[in-house]
């Protein structure tokens, strides 16, 4: 939709090139901000570390099987990548409109606020893709230097991983509307995915003995799941005591359409709360 | 014709009331001051006419059009700068001036052109491909007031635009915005300067504790409030005589009172026009006691001020 102002020589773009206008400058500012490549060093030394790790001594579970490679390997490395891309991309972006006031100089533009919400959501993703590209490279580099395919399910696993960013960058920048202090916003970010979405769901699986299914984390188990053969079964009901009975541990692991489900629909809902949030946040 | 219009415009934070009631018209090309004490409610006005916040209740229209309804339409020739925005720290000048110019539409073949000319208006040609990061809070005002200017808008609202620059920064930025007056622009600005405000502006209005106090002409305003007479600061190469100042200038034609505000300084209250104060400058000039400057007195404004916004907070 282009709208014009009857005084206005202009035209205003429409609120969809706009997203594309905020997405070009806020990811210009990224690519050049410390923290880009301090996240870029980050993804570095973690593929380096893993690459010396594996050469120098040569662990049966990564080098035993294709599939056990990408396993221990990306299953085991990549969400870690991912929830840290979130935090650095999508921590502030919203808060920092606030706290830094550089909101005072976009938002008093003929622009809607979406516009301006989802364009920086956009960028915070390719900026993202930038990373974990980074690590999916290193990752194919090592797996065909041991072992001379890509299994399948590494495509699948993949394009999981892609959904789970998708999700987690909807959770970061909806905790970014939520607070209007930048590192109030990266703390609880930082802590809620490192931290406490990990314990709720050990808490909940393993003393309550319900599935998590309500945490993303839970959901994200599929990007390593799925390059285990066969695939670990939903629900896992073993003996403590050696040769049976007694009590049991309960042990949950997300199907595939669950997992998909959890991550959809937290990207969805986060999504849409943000947004709202950041359409009614006042710059007081 | 540019307008702006405030429409019962209410802002409440709880208990508080920040903005009462407010109705104001201003329409044509001019400039108005808009005026009161800290939390006056003057920089809540200004940010509801830009979306920044939102009414409780009431409207804030702009050539007619609801900011907060069609917020497109009712900024796409608004230029603002409220308070002192921060610009990505990251970009150049022209990076995000450019990014402002895509947004507002200027069309890609003018775009260069029309960023560097308000940069190169704003003196800061040098310093348009560094990073503004590294940049003054000056020198970052100084790029959002050529932000504000790009779109060569209709109405221009502003914030108090001098804060943060040094002397000769504010008397660019009046100048700019005097010639923006000769634009046929419609310039609406807060300020705690009086003096800056009798420089520039046509018409004041004046708020305190939320509500409107007075909207007028800036001559009708010191006229009511002076007893419907205006002042003028005499400036004198010499000392002069006191006879000269209470009996000769007192004396003449539509004069109400002359004084000297020190040595070589006087102030003469006179009734009438224009037309008056230039007769009035001729008879003086003839007494031969040097006169170097002649200007409406700069103080008047604060009196007005001063009476009407009889306490702060």
């Amino acid at each position: 939709m282009t709208q014009t102002n009857f005084e206005s020589k202009n035209v205003v773009p429409s609120s969809i090139a706009q997203v594309g206008i905020i997405t070009k400058y806020t990811l210009l500012d990224y690519v050049r901000s410390r923290r880009f490549f301090i996240m870029l060093t980050i993804t570095a030394l973690i593929s380096v570390l893993l690459t010396v790790l594996v050469g120098y001594y040569r662990p049966a579970g990564f080098l035993t099987s294709e599939l056990g490679f990408y396993s221990s390997w990306w299953g085991t490395s990549v969400t870690f990548v991912i929830i840290l891309s979130g935090i650095f991309f999508g921590g502030d972006a919203i808060s920092g409109e606030f706290q830094n006031k550089t909101g005072y100089f976009g938002v008093p533009n003929p622009i809607r606020r979406s516009s301006i919400y989802i364009g920086k959501w956009i960028a915070a993703f390719i900026a993202s893709i930038a990373i974990l590209g980074v690590f999916t490279a290193v990752t194919l580099g090592n797996g065909l230097y041991y072992f001379s395919g890509v299994p399948s399910q590494f495509g699948e696993s993949l394009l999981f991983a892609l959904l789970y960013l998708v999700a987690v960058l909807g959770f970061t920048f909806f905790f970014s509307s939520l607070f209007k202090s930048s590192s109030m916003s990266i703390l609880l970010t930082a802590i809620l995915f490192l931290f406490v979405f990990t314990l709720i769901q050990q808490l909940v699986a393993g003393l309550v003995q319900i599935e998590p299914w309500f945490i993303l984390t839970y959901g994200s188990q599929i990007i390593g799941n799925v390059l285990t053969s066969p695939y670990p079964p939903n629900i896992t009901t073993a003996s403590l005591r050696p040769g049976g009975g007694g009590p049991t541990l309960t042990t949950y692991n997300a199907t595939i359409p669950e997992g998909l489900a959890i991550m959809g629909i937290y990207f969805v809902i986060t999504a849409v709360v943000g947004l709202i949030l950041f359409e009614r946040k006042e710059f007081n | 014709m540019p307008s702006i219009e405030a429409v019962n415009l209410t802002k409440q934070y709880g208990a508080f009331t920040a903005l009462s009631g407010l109705n104001l018209k201003i329409e044509g090309t001019k400039c108005v001051g808009f005026l009161g004490p800290n939390g006056a409610g003057k920089t809540t006005a200004l940010k509801m006419f830009t979306d920044l916040i939102r009414p409780t209740k009431g409207e804030a229209l702009i050539n007619g059009v609801n900011v907060h309804t069609e917020k497109k339409k009712a900024l796409a020739s608004v230029g603002t700068l409220i308070e002192t925005p921060e610009i990505y720290s990251s970009l150049t000048p022209r990076e995000a001036l450019t990014m402002i110019a895509e947004i507002r539409g200027i069309p890609h073949t003018e775009r260069k052109k029309r960023v560097e000319d308000v940069v190169a208006e704003l003196r800061m040609e040098e310093w348009i491909d560094k990073r503004v990061g590294k940049f003054s809070k000056g020198m970052k005002q100084r790029i959002c007031i050529a932000s504000a200017l790009l779109n060569d808008p209709t109405v221009v609202l502003l914030d108090e635009p001098t804060t943060g620059l040094d002397p000769r920064g504010m008397s660019e930025v009046r100048d700019i915005i005097k010639a923006l007056k000769g634009k046929n622009r419609l310039i609406f600005m807060s300020s705690h300067i009086l003096s800056e405000v009798s420089d520039v502006c046509d018409e004041v209005a004046m708020i305190n504790h939320g509500k409107l106090i007075i909207y007028d002409t800036l001559p009708h305003v010191t006229a009511k409030f002076s007893g419907g007479n205006n002042v003028v600061e005499v400036g004198l190469m010499r000392p002069v005589d006191n006879q000269i100042v209470t009996k000769t200038i007192a004396g003449f034609p539509d004069v109400v009172a002359a004084e000297k505000i020190g040595d070589k300084d006087l102030k003469i209250s006179f009734s009438g026009g224009l037309e008056v104060q230039e007769r009035l400058l001729n008879d003086i000039v003839k007494l031969n006691i040097g006169v170097v400057s002649y200007k409406p007195a700069s103080s008047e404004l604060e009196d007005v001020y001063l009476k009407l916004i009889t306490a702060t907070l």
